[in-house]
């Protein structure tokens, strides 16, 4: 007998979870599929979790949440060869009951999802993967096939919410191959560190957390991003690129995260530290511009296999929850008013994405991804002559300050020509517009 | 035909940390698998199960979480699954594990009399090996440990023939059942759940047994049940002298010999003597 549900969730990653979970606590028979030997075993991510979007599906999920510490101090970094600088903005507001950030480690947030799930009635089963949609006659996703014996599953829609490389969206023709420049490869390390050290180093209590987000000289020009978490008992240090950048390039990921690890301004932040874990994990950056199909006849896509990720704003999880507990809305009010899934009904799915700050945002920055990428100087040449004018304007040498205002001037107008400098400034406004 | 498959949820021992400060095993996040020699017996008892038809109870006794690793193996195809859990039954050592097991198997036999319990060779936590045939002396089961195969199982006769590693080659065994089985590691492979028992296995009702249902006796189980005490758990110091290189001056056994006494003369300075003592002393 073939087993059949109302909905068929693929993948437990945060867009998974959140559309289970939401489907789950209305009552709808929902099964989640993971490949994982447990829920998060595949699943890689910085990480900052945002409370916002989890809260509006678990609101008390503050009760027994396994989250590291909740974030009081952000700092943003521009990495010269020696050198940073940066903002920080730190604030004791944070500290609120129901703080608005916090460090994960996203396996044990996966495991606790897990939990919820199977409180509110969900199936998860894992070590399972799914390898194809099974269609009807006309095209209608009506379930699933997994590579188990027997392993052929009935739903009246499909939520694929399997990740990045959105496999099954590809394998069934719903997804192109998504395009080097439109996808980033990170690599990051979770070191292991006395919890004191923690402490001192970043002049912090217990739970309180600080972020560094890094930019500059360490991706040699390509175009990317590093960070750096803290952790209840340790530390999370990363840097990503665009895979188009690694691919041209000739710095591979492990030796730039080993850089990272050695600048000066990091090193003694980390000293003493001991790897407790490698990962390595791509990043959906293409943008707007880089959304496929959202959805079709029996199906609908959530998450990174969406392409939902704010690259500029370091946002992703919160995307991807809020597309999941979206997707399960639309599910539950088409099933309530008696409608099919065809893909007529699924469109209220983009209708709701588009009104919500994901397709917002993603709009937003729809110009970002392309500026990036052609034009690297904000990757090299920008942190160098920033970094060499602050370090200029700091040091005291009895050189009047007119002068030093032309000596920084100068230096910038050579490296990019008065005209690139104002056309830079454009093609930012254009960016982020 | 009624097989009880013994198992354990350990720490996953490929994946233990060390403390870098206080250097003691690190047990949280350590992933909690089924101990690996496990799998073995399991697998041999779902092949019969294939093979003559049985029904494959799988009983663990642990904490709470061990609910995972009974999923995990009603997922691979056992019929039911039962956790002896009980705080009472804390701090047992292999002689009250093998009691309170055996209590849970006698209450198993009181539904449908057990035939074969399975076990695993030994733990890879504990590594003692005691607790299968401690399970099998209580029962008055025969014993078949560090099976190879299990070569025929006459279910009208009740016989079971196997074949079993020992020093120096295999001994072909044939005994009656009821017996008690260990498997000895890479003699089968695990097999890949069908999704029909994955949905059993996600949906089944364990059976949580308590020490007061069983009827074990409270003096013998726990701490107050075991005579093993732990008194002291140290890394041994490694060996101060490392491999010494004895060159000969020929590549004949009588100058290798010889340069190999010579060395060890002159490692031990007292050796002469006290040999040359022993000679006069005639010993």
């Amino acid at each position: 007998m073939v087993e059949k549900f109302d909905a068929i969730v693929i993948g437990a990653g945060p867009s998974g979870n959140a559309a289970t979970y939401t489907l789950a606590k209305q009552g709808l028979k929902v099964l989640q599929l993971e490949r994982g030997e447990y829920p998060g075993a595949k699943n890689v991510q910085g990480g900052i979790m945002y409370s916002h979007e989890l809260e509006k599906i678990i609101p008390d999920f503050r009760d027994d949440c396994p989250t590291e510490r909740h974030i009081i101090e952000q700092r943003v970094w521009l990495l010269g060869d020696d050198s940073y600088v940066g903002t920080n903005y730190r604030s004791e507001a944070f500290n609120s009951d129901k703080p608005n950030r916090y460090t994960i480690i996203r396996a044990n947030i996966d495991k606790w999802w897990g939990e919820q799930i199977r409180k509110v009635g969900g199936l998860q089963i894992c070590e399972t993967t799914v390898t194809e949609l099974i269609r009807d006659p006309s095209g209608k996703v009506i379930g699933v096939r997994t590579d188990r014996e027997g392993g052929e599953i009935h739903a009246d829609v499909v939520i694929m919410a399997d990740g990045v490389n959105a496999l099954l969206a590809k394998r069934a023709g719903l997804q192109a191959e998504a395009a080097p420049e439109n996808v980033a490869l990170a690599v990051k390390e979770i070191l292991f560190i006395d919890p004191e050290l923690i402490q001192q180093r970043f002049g912090i209590k217990e739970d309180e957390g600080v972020v560094i987000e890094i930019m500059g000289k360490v991706t040699k020009g390509m175009v990317g991003t590093a960070f750096l978490y803290t952790n209840k008992e340790s530390l999370t240090i990363g840097i990503g690129c665009l895979i188009s950048d690694f691919k041209n390039g000739d710095c591979p990921p492990y030796r730039m995260l080993e850089d990272l690890k050695n600048h000066p301004v990091i090193k003694p932040l980390i000293e003493g530290a001991e790897m407790k874990e490698y990962a390595a994990h791509m990043i959906p950056e293409g943008g707007y511009k880089a959304v496929p199909q959202l959805y079709g006849d029996g199906w609908m896509v959530v998450g990174d296999a969406a392409h939902f990720n704010n690259a500029a704003h370091r946002e992703g999880s919160n995307l991807a929850m809020a597309s999941g507990r979206m997707a399960a809305e639309t599910v539950i009010e088409l099933k309530a008013a008696g409608k099919g899934f065809t893909a007529s009904n699924l469109a209220a799915y983009k209708k709701k994405l588009d009104d919500s700050f994901i397709m917002k945002d993603l709009k937003k920055y729809r110009e970002l991804p392309g500026i990036m990428h052609g034009n690297k100087q904000f990757f090299g040449a920008y942190p160098d002559e920033i970094t060499a004018a602050a370090h200029n304007w700091f040091t005291v040498d009895s050189i009047d300050k007119k002068s030093k205002e032309k000596q920084i001037m100068k230096s910038f107008i050579k490296r990019r020509s008065v005209m690139g400098l104002v056309g830079d400034a454009i093609k930012l406004v254009r960016a982020v517009r | 035909m009624h097989i009880v498959v013994c198992i354990k949820q350990v720490p996953d021992s490929a994946q233990i940390r060390i403390h870098p400060v206080t250097n003691t095993i690190m047990r949280q996040g350590v992933p909690a698998i089924i101990n690996p020699f496990d799998l073995f017996s399991l697998e041999e008892a779902l092949r019969l199960k294939d093979k003559v038809g049985a029904r494959v109870t799988v009983l663990t006794m642990g904490p709470p979480m061990a609910e995972t690793s009974l999923r995990k193996a009603l997922s691979l195809g056992a019929d039911d699954a039962v956790l002896l859990t009980d705080r009472k039954f804390a701090g047992s050592d292999t002689l009250a594990t093998s009691y309170a097991l055996t209590s849970a198997i006698q209450k198993l036999a009181e539904e449908e009399p057990v035939d074969i319990v399975f076990c695993g060779k030994q733990t890879v936590d504990g590594d003692t090996a005691q607790v299968g045939p401690g399970i099998a002396t209580r029962l008055g089961f025969e014993q078949l440990t560090y099976i190879t195969k299990i070569e025929d199982l006459n279910t009208a006769s009740k016989e079971i023939v196997v074949q079993r590693r020992s020093e120096g080659g295999v001994q072909v065994l044939k005994t009656r059942l009821p017996c008690m089985i260990t498997m000895l590691e890479g003699t089968n492979t695990i097999r890949f759940g069908k999704m029909d028992d994955l949905f059993r296995a996600a949906r089944y009702e364990l059976k949580t047994w308590s020490r007061d249902f069983t009827g074990a006796e409270e003096g013998r189980v726990g701490l107050k049940g075991s005579p093993t005490v732990v008194s002291k758990v140290f890394v041994p110091k490694p060996r101060a002298e490392k491999a010494k290189m004895i060159v000969a001056d020929a590549d004949t056994p009588d100058a290798m010999a010889a340069a190999a006494i010579d060395a060890i003369f002159a490692a031990q300075p007292k050796l002469a003597g006290d040999l040359l003592a022993r000679a006069a002393a005639g010993l």
